[in-house]
């Protein structure tokens, strides 16, 4: 990893490009529905984002704070949920004998991990592929950062060198990440009728992953906005009241 | 505050209570009809406010450690559970994470507040001391508790600072031994930071009540820095302050609010969010933005100090650093004792004035320094330039220049008293009305 950054320093040096290695371009912003003070989850969003992710990033990624039962958020019943969960096998036990067995997931069971370990999920890789329960919040500005490296691959620029392997991605540190390009137009198929577009999924998986890094999002603006204004009014009271208090020294 | 001179109460309840225990008689003297100055402006809010912001740390602190696991394989799962599973947690920890940068923000506004009005100088100077004690033992607690939620920061943080007291000499690798329990940041530091981070808030608490009883020693400083002379120039605490404090104390809440609830995570760094990992350094390793104006100073000294054309080193570089950010602390020790001038408030000190804000905003510059990366430049310059030279100003605010403005600075004329400065100032505000 070290002697690709060195490469890469190298190669923008001599190239002259106004991009430094590390210097990863200027994220372009996008409008979310779950921003602002304001704002809420888009639940139709998050389903479909829910869909890209069982279908296509978990099979590398984990989602290890996320229980099934968590999925009542996004709009689906208890027994949708269920359903949901029984698709997936976890292990368990041990059982009275002393062996670990397999069963279909429950609702309280966690999001199952696609590899053993974190070895086994890198020797798989080439690199550790992140949980990403958080991983809108571990990347400054993480929503749009995931929108645009989703939607960021494509030839190499700047004469970055990418090796086997690697793939060239214009919001990566760097440049040079071991995840080939996960997303691409009509790779999973909607019942809704939303465009089956990489900037679609691209879209739908940020909102789902919004979601599961931050759940109580609504909860928290919606407590925030009555305890500002209590407080404020509060304070307005206090003020005339101090008003009055001191009326006799002015 | 003992058995001298008791109060009576109407309420018999009360009276029993106060003639065993005279708790009442002691609120009443120190709380309610305490002769405050009646010039006092926002600025003397933050006293009341740091000490509600301690509470809602020691009160949320006390919370989360009820679902906190201090443990490398626990930690950084048990603050995730805290924000999903437990009961209101998510407000606990957040209101815990943002509280800590409140409390600085107040506990710095306090602090200016007494350098600008000279509230250190005699007789406050006990007063004054505690007060740092205070912020010392602040920057200790919170450096430890933003190690507990075990993230790529808290694990590095630690790792940086730690090891920092590595370059004592002679016991420097004891004490860091000592920190660590073992040869790294690993469970035993983790163990012990939590067992200190729950401990020194009360040790903080019971050094706030000593700050408090000096300051009801003395009596408070006031804008003018002319101490009160007859009964005119003070109002009783309560009603008059109470009210103004509980004003200030809720309109904080409300910014204080506004982040909690609306950008909870603006003040904290992403990598936090990441597991620690003892073999991925971070590209970039910042503490927490209250440490920043310190963490230059720490970083300003990369030279070693010696003998110059020769091999002979006293100081390390990394020591240098060391013993600068420590001295920096150490120079507000000594405030007190530097400042001779016999003003106190920088109203009526023409060149202290000018000079104070100017210290202000170098130290705020100092921060931006601290926030960027050690190869960063400025105007085509190495920012540690920039960093040394700040720490310098820092320095020559303390060592050079308050020596001399003892010496040369002329005061302006001080008001005869209190009183008539506030009547001078009611009179020059409504004169335009008049007009
Ligand atoms: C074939 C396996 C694979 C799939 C499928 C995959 N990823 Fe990745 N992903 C990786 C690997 C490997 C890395 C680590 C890259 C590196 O460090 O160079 C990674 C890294 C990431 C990162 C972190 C980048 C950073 O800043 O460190 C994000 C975010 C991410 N993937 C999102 C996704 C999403 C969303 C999906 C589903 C649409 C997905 N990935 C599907 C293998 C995969
Ligand atoms: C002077 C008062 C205090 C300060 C300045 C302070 C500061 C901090 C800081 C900066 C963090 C890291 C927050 C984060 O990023 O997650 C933290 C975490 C924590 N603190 Fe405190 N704290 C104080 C008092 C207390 C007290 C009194 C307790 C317990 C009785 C406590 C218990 C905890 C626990 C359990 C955590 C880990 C959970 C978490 O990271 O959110 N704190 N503290």
């Amino acid at each position: 990893m070290k002697k690709i950054t060195i490469l890469t320093l190298a190669l923008a040096v001599l190239s002259g490009g106004a991009f430094a290695a590390g210097d990863a371009a200027p994220l372009p912003h996008q409008h979310w529905h779950f921003s602002g003070y304001k704002g809420t989850y888009d639940q139709a969003a998050m389903q479909r984002g829910l869909k890209v992710y069982r279908e296509v990033c978990s099979a590398c990624h984990s989602l290890d704070l996320v229980s099934f039962r968590n999925f009542e958020a996004l709009g689906y019943d208890e027994a949708q949920v269920k359903n949901i969960a029984a698709e997936y096998t976890v292990i368990d036990g041990p059982d009275d004998d002393g062996e670990m067995f397999e069963r279909p997931a429950r609702p309280s069971d966690r999001f199952p991990s696609p590899y053993a370990n974190k070895k086994a999920a890198v020797a798989a890789n080439g690199a550790f592929p992140p949980d990403l329960s958080l991983i809108t919040k571990a990347r400054h500005h993480g929503p749009d950062y995931v929108y645009a490296l989703l939607t960021g691959y494509g030839p190499a620029e700047h004469g970055v060198e990418v090796p086997e392997g690697k793939y060239y991605n214009k919001y990566f540190a760097g440049h040079v990440i071991s995840m080939a390009p996960p997303l691409m137009d009509g790779q999973v198929s909607y019942e809704d009728g939303s465009p089956e577009t990489l900037e679609q999924y691209a879209y739908d998986i940020v909102n789902f992953l919004t979601w599961a890094a931050d759940p109580y999002m609504e909860e928290r603006k919606r407590t925030g906005i009555k305890v500002i204004l209590f407080l404020l009014a509060f304070a307005g009271v206090m003020f005339a009241y101090k008003k009055k208090i001191w009326a006799d020294q002015h | 505050m003992g058995s001298g001179n008791r109060e009576k109460f109407d309420n018999p309840v009360v009276e029993w209570v106060d003639s065993r225990l005279p708790v009442f008689t002691l609120l009443k003297a120190e709380y309610g009809v305490f002769p405050t100055p009646k010039n006092f402006n926002y600025f003397w809010n933050f006293g009341a406010i740091a000490m509600v912001m301690l509470i809602t740390m020691i009160l949320t602190g006390i919370f989360l450690a009820m679902s906190y696991n201090p443990s490398t394989a626990g930690a950084f799962e048990s603050v995730e559970r805290i924000m999903r599973d437990v009961n209101g947690g998510w407000l606990l920890r957040y209101m815990h994470a943002n509280g800590a940068s409140f409390f600085f923000i107040a506990v710095y506004i306090h602090i200016f507040r007494g350098m600008y009005y000279g509230s250190y100088k005699q007789p406050r100077e006990i007063l004054w001391i505690l007060g740092v004690v205070i912020f010392l033992l602040m920057m200790a607690t919170a450096f430890m508790g933003y190690v507990l939620p075990w993230g790529q920061m808290s694990y590095w943080g630690a790792t940086v600072i730690t090891n920092l007291f590595s370059a004592v000499p002679v016991v420097g690798d004891a004490i860091v031994t000592l920190l660590w329990g073992g040869f790294s940041v690993d469970n035993p530091t983790l163990n012990r930071f939590f067992a200190l981070h729950y401990l020194m808030p009360f040790v903080i608490f019971a050094v706030v009540f000593l700050h408090v009883w000096a300051l009801h020693v003395t009596g408070s400083n006031n804008p003018t820095g002319v101490e009160p002379k007859t009964k005119k120039d003070t109002l009783p605490f309560h009603p008059y302050y109470t009210i103004k404090d509980s004003f200030g104390v809720l309109l904080f809440l409300a910014l204080y609010s506004a982040f909690v609830f609306f950008a909870p995570d603006s003040l904290g760094h992403p990598d936090n969010y990441i597991p620690a990992d003892p073999l991925v350094t971070p590209a970039h390793i910042v503490p927490e933005w209250y440490f920043l104006p310190f963490y230059a100073m720490l970083r300003a000294i990369t030279f070693p100090v010696g003998i110059p054309f020769t091999d002979i080193v006293f100081i390390e570089a990394k020591l240098g650093g060391v013993l600068v950010m420590f001295g920096s602390i150490a120079l507000l020790f000594a405030l007190p004792f530097l400042d001779k001038h016999p003003i106190r408030s920088a109203r009526y000190r023409p060149l202290f004035r000018p000079a104070i804000i100017l210290f202000l905003l170098n130290f705020i510059f100092l921060g931006y320094v601290g926030s960027q990366s050690a190869d960063a430049t400025l105007f085509g310059l190495p920012l540690s330039i920039f960093g040394l030279a700040a720490t310098a100003v820092y320095y020559g605010f303390f060592i050079v220049l308050i020596p001399l403005l003892n010496k040369y600075e002329e005061g302006r004329e001080l008001p005869p008293s209190i009183h008539e400065s506030v009547l001078e100032a009611q009179q020059k505000s409504k004169a335009p009305e008049a007009a």
